[in-house]
């Protein structure tokens, strides 16, 4: 038995910084006692549903709702004339465009809005939905952007002056009424004429198919307008709900004390939950005309159709360097499909997000990069997956570049990158298109995973796999991804980083409560990623009380500090810093009392773990929870009763994580089937708050780039229709078709971060895909691969040895 | 995926099913595992006003093997199948069909029966019906009566079943020989991009009796009588699979859909087959 608490048990006792706690979280999403929107049921709620186009460019002639409306429970089929009044038919979108809530006279794709049916449950607005009549006149489909570019057909009139005019979009001059923006960072000149004298150059084109991330629940919003009272108050899947008060608040007019945004429980997001939907505001506008509650809640079909998707990048790219491998430039080109509408939610100033980060890991003297918008006849978004950020495009195009290079260079991809990295000594390195790397050691966490994977002994195997190939032995080749990312993550300072004006700061107000426990609250809302747990440990870690102790709330407009949400990894490098910065507020305090309580100087005591104890003398002391009673019920001179406190981050930098991965494949070349063999993932997030819950964002993000790299596709006709509209074609991996993980880590804190944590939920996405990519084109490098698209479902990856002639 | 209104019913007796049938004609239709039918209604794809569930009906399940004849209720699932042991050491390529069929969860539900009769070209388990020569026992107004496997697919989704009839039960003769049951799909849960069932018998190192069906390669399963044909009497060797295969190419016709375009699903229809020859005459 032990006669005394050791100092360990002490620091083991409060399940803070480092602790692989098990998540708060699951006890309730286990026993399927989570509460998501759908779960919220409200007397006299009525069910809204919606009317969408078939077509993906039509003119609206006529809608008719007489038969809908005569269906015995319907109450409402609301139109864009009805929405017209109230100046809600169109809304802004986080990107500074406009977007129609309901089709005002034409609708630009498939799945569009067109009108909203409320019933008195949702089957019933389902088969009135069937009843309304809409006459289209079909119009030319547009769904590439290269030919949007040339083409005469108009796909947003309202955007073209009255004299035919192009008027300025909201970043800059357009140059086709199709165009949206051209964004560009670097230098144009410099770079051309590095590339045009480079001893080598090597050239690519990709392209980085549009995709989904497909979350277990779907979207949905439940409003309830109190007319009594004025309040309304919305539940919804909201990823930001602050920035959905602001902005409900700006659309209707009232104000925003009156409005209570709600996210309860949200089963996933991955960014498919930051932009503002039609649904929401259809439901929002049937519940002031009703009177009553109103709920929508979207289909798996609606959802891949109509909500937020990913990519559709079309990225061309030049890179020059030495003979001996020095990379000395990087030209980069990017036609931009946003669909019909601009609805990414990227930083003002950031059309492109941080797409600028394409120089990757490496040091590149100079490098340019374009990019142009398109309009396409496709549904808008471009916010999921990391995708009004930007990074994982980035990502995917410097180490394609990477190893097109090394296949001009006939070098090791994974030797060129060693030649190339920027060194630990180089941080803070100030990239050739502006951003300012905070800390990195790449070196040392590349040589860990090749170490880790016997790079050198994959090779050789290869080598000989490649020979047994052409003796007719086998009938599977071998490839060996790798990738090296650096992520751009936290946004963001509120100097350079906002969206529609908002700030992308991020906050914690904490309460600790007289008998010691406390309640937190931030402006972010966890989607799965396991905040209560993660938030909790970083509390516990700066004011010395147990996690077990804290509760963290989030998500409720009326109680949380106001926040931007979270999407791009910023919960940590944001609200975590927030967290982590009231906890020094509540320590500074605690300081105070405890040297009051010790009779000594407020600089006599010292903080160690779970108490303040007097310098030089530590069986003196006095632990947080014994201050956390008196800061309430003791009279301190100069001192205000209770112990809270409120942060509002502003981050002075992005924090940039990075991570060395590397998968081994196998290819059926005579059915493209790849098995993979091996994945071996180091990640480096800067310090790590909870080694476990790390894992488990590893393992989704990785499995999410699997899909994205190997089939996950939202694709389209030439006349607009979605080809991929259920889960049958639309690819979601399961346990069978997924790999077994290894997962590693460095540890190179954040200089800038109060705790030296760099965010990681979306790390094994951008750093995944590549990796993935990258071996099945490995594979086919030693016959003459040099570079093929994404998806790599069965057909493409058969396709490409057909090409290579591997079946004749 | 929200279905139109529908009447449910639950009959205990056959009796009762056909005469909901015949009351109701081409506006009823009756559920089995409902993992074909369901999403159907769910997409509005399907308009079922009345829809009969065979659940409360003794006897539509199980497996008997009597004589050389192998029986399977209708109302028997996958899951059913797979566990099994005595049809399983009987007809073990019934199991290895089975278990690549969707994923256990459906498995559970889904059965032979709604497999067979519902006519979708994807479904796995017609195409091995025609392979085994099985025979469907049907059920109607008129009384009962069998059709062959072989003779129950029209087109997609249309059978030699009539509206007011019921499969009740599939029989075939216990397989002789080898057998390989290859199915390449894109993930758990999708139908096949190419799949082939084959059942080998062998006498003296030679093929004695060679029956080839696939899947998913046209609007009906195709049993391929020639590619069966061109194995007899060899050595199942390189030239004769190659016979086999170019056999059956001429007897598919694919479509191009997601999975790929129609050279990529020859290709690897004959890829299929060919493994699943070389696995059923390694078995034979």
């Amino acid at each position: 038995m032990k006669d005394e608490v050791t100092r360990e048990d002490r620091v083991a006792g409060l399940k803070g910084l480092g602790c692989s706690r098990k998540r708060v979280e699951d006890a309730r999403f286990t026993q399927g006692k989570g509460n998501y929107v759908d779960d919220i049921k409200l007397p006299g709620m009525l069910h809204g549903d919606f009317v969408r186009s078939p077509y993906a460019h039509a003119r609206i002639k006529s809608i008719n709702i007489d038969a809908a409306m005569a269906l015995p429970g319907v109450t409402a089929v609301l139109t864009a004339k009805d929405l017209e009044p109230l100046g809600l038919h169109w809304m802004p979108t986080l990107a500074g465009d406009k977007q129609m809530v309901l089709a005002d006279g034409k609708v630009l794709f498939q799945g569009q809005e067109v009108a909203f049916v409320v019933a008195a449950d949702r089957y019933i607005a389902a088969d009135a939905v069937e009843l309304v009549e809409v006459e289209y006149e079909e119009l030319e489909v547009i769904v590439n952007p290269f030919k949007s570019l040339q083409s005469d057909v108009v796909l947003r009139e309202d955007l073209i002056a009255p004299d035919g005019s192009i008027p300025n979009g909201a970043h800059g001059p357009r140059k086709h009424p199709n165009h949206i923006f051209t964004w560009e960072a670097g230098e144009l000149e410099a770079t051309n004429q590095v590339i045009d004298n480079a001893e080598v150059v090597a050239e690519a084109e990709m392209y980085y198919h549009r995709t989904h991330p497909c979350p277990l629940e779907t979207c949905g919003s439940v409003a309830s307008m109190d007319k009594v009272n004025g309040k309304l108050t919305l539940w919804g899947t909201f990823q930001a709900p602050h920035v959905v008060r602001t902005v409900a608040s700006l659309l209707s007019g009232i104000e925003e004390h009156n409005i209570r945004v709600v996210s309860p429980d949200i089963g996933g997001g991955f960014g498919n939950k930051v932009g503002v939907y039609p649904g929401y505001v259809c439901s929002i506008v049937a519940s002031i005309v009703t009177g009553v509650p109103v709920k929508w809640v979207e289909d798996r079909m609606e959802n891949l159709m109509s909500t937020a998707f990913a990519r559709d990048y079309w990225m061309k790219g030049k890179i020059s360097a030495t003979k001996e491998g020095k990379i000395t430039g990087l030209h980069c080109h990017v036609t931009a499909d946003h669909g019909a509408f601009d609805a990414c939610a990227d930083p003002t100033k950031f059309p492109a997000g941080f797409m600028n980060i394409c120089t990757g890991s490496y040091d590149i003297p100079v490098a340019y990069l374009g990019v142009d918008g398109v309009y396409t006849n496709k549904a808008p978004g471009g916010v999921s997956y990391r995708c009004s950020f930007r990074v994982t495009e980035a990502v995917y195009f410097i180490e394609r570049m990477i190893e097109v290079l090394a296949i001009e260079l006939n070098m090791d991809p994974a030797e060129l990158r060693s030649i190339n990295f920027i060194k630990k000594e180089q941080f803070p390195y100030t990239a050739a298109l502006g951003w300012e790397y905070d800390s990195g050691d790449y070196q040392t966490a590349w040589d860990k995973a090749l170490l880790a994977v016997d790079y050198k002994g994959l090779r050789a195997e290869q080598a000989e796999r490649v020979a047994a190939f052409k003796r007719g032995e086998t009938r599977k080749i071998m490839g060996i991804g790798l990738s090296f990312f650096t992520e751009i993550v936290g946004a963001g300072p509120v100097k350079n980083c906002d969206i529609l004006g908002m700030g992308m700061f991020d906050s914690c107000e904490i309460r600790i409560h007289p008998t010691g426990s406390a309640t937190a609250r931030l402006g972010t809302i966890s989607q799965g990623q396991g905040h209560a747990t993660t938030f909790a440990q970083i509390l516990a870690s700066e004011i010395g009380l147990p996690a077990d102790s804290i509760t963290i709330e989030e998500g409720d407009t009326d109680t949380a500090p106001y926040g931007l949400g979270t999407y791009g990894s910023r919960s940590t490098p944001v609200a975590g810093a927030a967290a982590a910065m009231a906890g020094r507020k509540i320590r500074a305090k605690a300081q105070m009392i405890a040297a009051y309580l010790l009779e000594v100087h407020d600089d006599d005591v010292e903080f160690d773990v779970d108490r303040f104890a007097v310098k030089g003398a530590p069986e003196r002391f006095k632990t947080m929870k014994e201050i956390a009673y008196a800061s309430y019920h003791q009279a301190i001179p100069g001192l205000e009763p209770g112990l809270e406190a409120v942060s509002y981050y502003d981050p002075p930098n992005m924090t940039y994580p990075f991570g060395a991965y590397v998968c081994v494949m196998d290819i059926d070349v005579d059915t493209g089937v790849p098995e993979i063999r091996r994945f071996y993932a180091l990640d480096d997030c800067g310090t790590r708050i909870n080694p476990m819950v790390i894992e488990g964002q590893i393992h989704g993000g990785l499995t999410e780039a699997l899909a994205v790299a190997l089939g996950q596709e939202i694709a389209y006709d030439d006349i607009g229709n979605v080809k991929t509209g259920t889960l049958m074609d639309f690819f979601l991996p399961t346990a069978w078709e997924v790999p077994n993980y290894e997962t590693d880590f460095t540890v190179t804190p954040s200089p800038h971060h109060p705790i030296g944590a760099k965010g990681v939920g979306e790390s094994p996405h951008v750093g995944g895909v590549p990796c993935f990519s990258n071996a099945v084109q490995d594979a086919f490098r030693p016959f003459g691969n040099r570079h093929t698209n994404m998806p790599h479902d069965h057909w493409r990856i058969w396709q490409t040895a057909a090409n290579l002639g591997m079946h004749d | 995926m929200i279905p139109a209104a529908f009447e449910y019913y639950r009959p205990t007796s056959m009796e009762g099913v056909l005469a909901l049938l015949q009351e109701h004609g081409d506006e009823a239709r009756v559920l089995a595992g409902g993992h074909s039918l369901i999403p159907m209604m769910k997409l509005r794809m399907a308009d079922v006003p009345h829809l009969i569930d065979l659940q409360g009906i003794a006897g539509l399940s199980g497996i008997t093997i009597d004589g050389g004849t192998i029986r399977i209720g209708t109302m028997t699932t996958q899951h059913d199948i797979i566990g099994d042991a005595a049809l399983t050491a009987a007809a073990p390529i019934m199991a290895e069909a089975a278990l690549q069929i969707a994923d256990p969860q459906v498995r559970y539900m889904g059965t032979v029966g709604g497999n067979v009769a519902n006519g979708d070209p994807g479904n796995d388990m017609p195409g091995l019906m025609q392979c085994l020569d099985a025979h469907f026992h049907l059920i109607g107004p008129e009384g009962e009566r069998t059709v062959a496997a072989r003779d129950f697919y029209d087109s997609a989704y249309m059978t030699a079943r009539e509206d007011d009839e019921v499969l009740t039960a599939i029989t075939f003769a216990v397989p002789v020989g080898g057998h390989a049951y290859e199915k390449q799909k894109r993930k758990i849960g999708d139908y096949a991009t190419a799949a082939a069932a084959v059942q080998i018998s062998k006498e003296g190192g030679k093929v004695a009796a060679a029956s080839i069906a696939m899947t998913n390669l046209s609007d009906t399963p195709v049993w391929s009588e020639a590619a069966g044909a061109a194995l007899v009497g060899t050595d199942c060797g390189a030239d004769a699979i190659k016979a086999a295969v170019a056999a059956m190419l001429a007897d598919i016709d694919p479509t191009e859909d997601n999975r790929g375009p129609v050279a990529f699903k020859r290709h690897v229809a004959g890829i299929v087959l060919g493994r699943a020859i070389a696995r059923a005459w390694s078995r034979a």
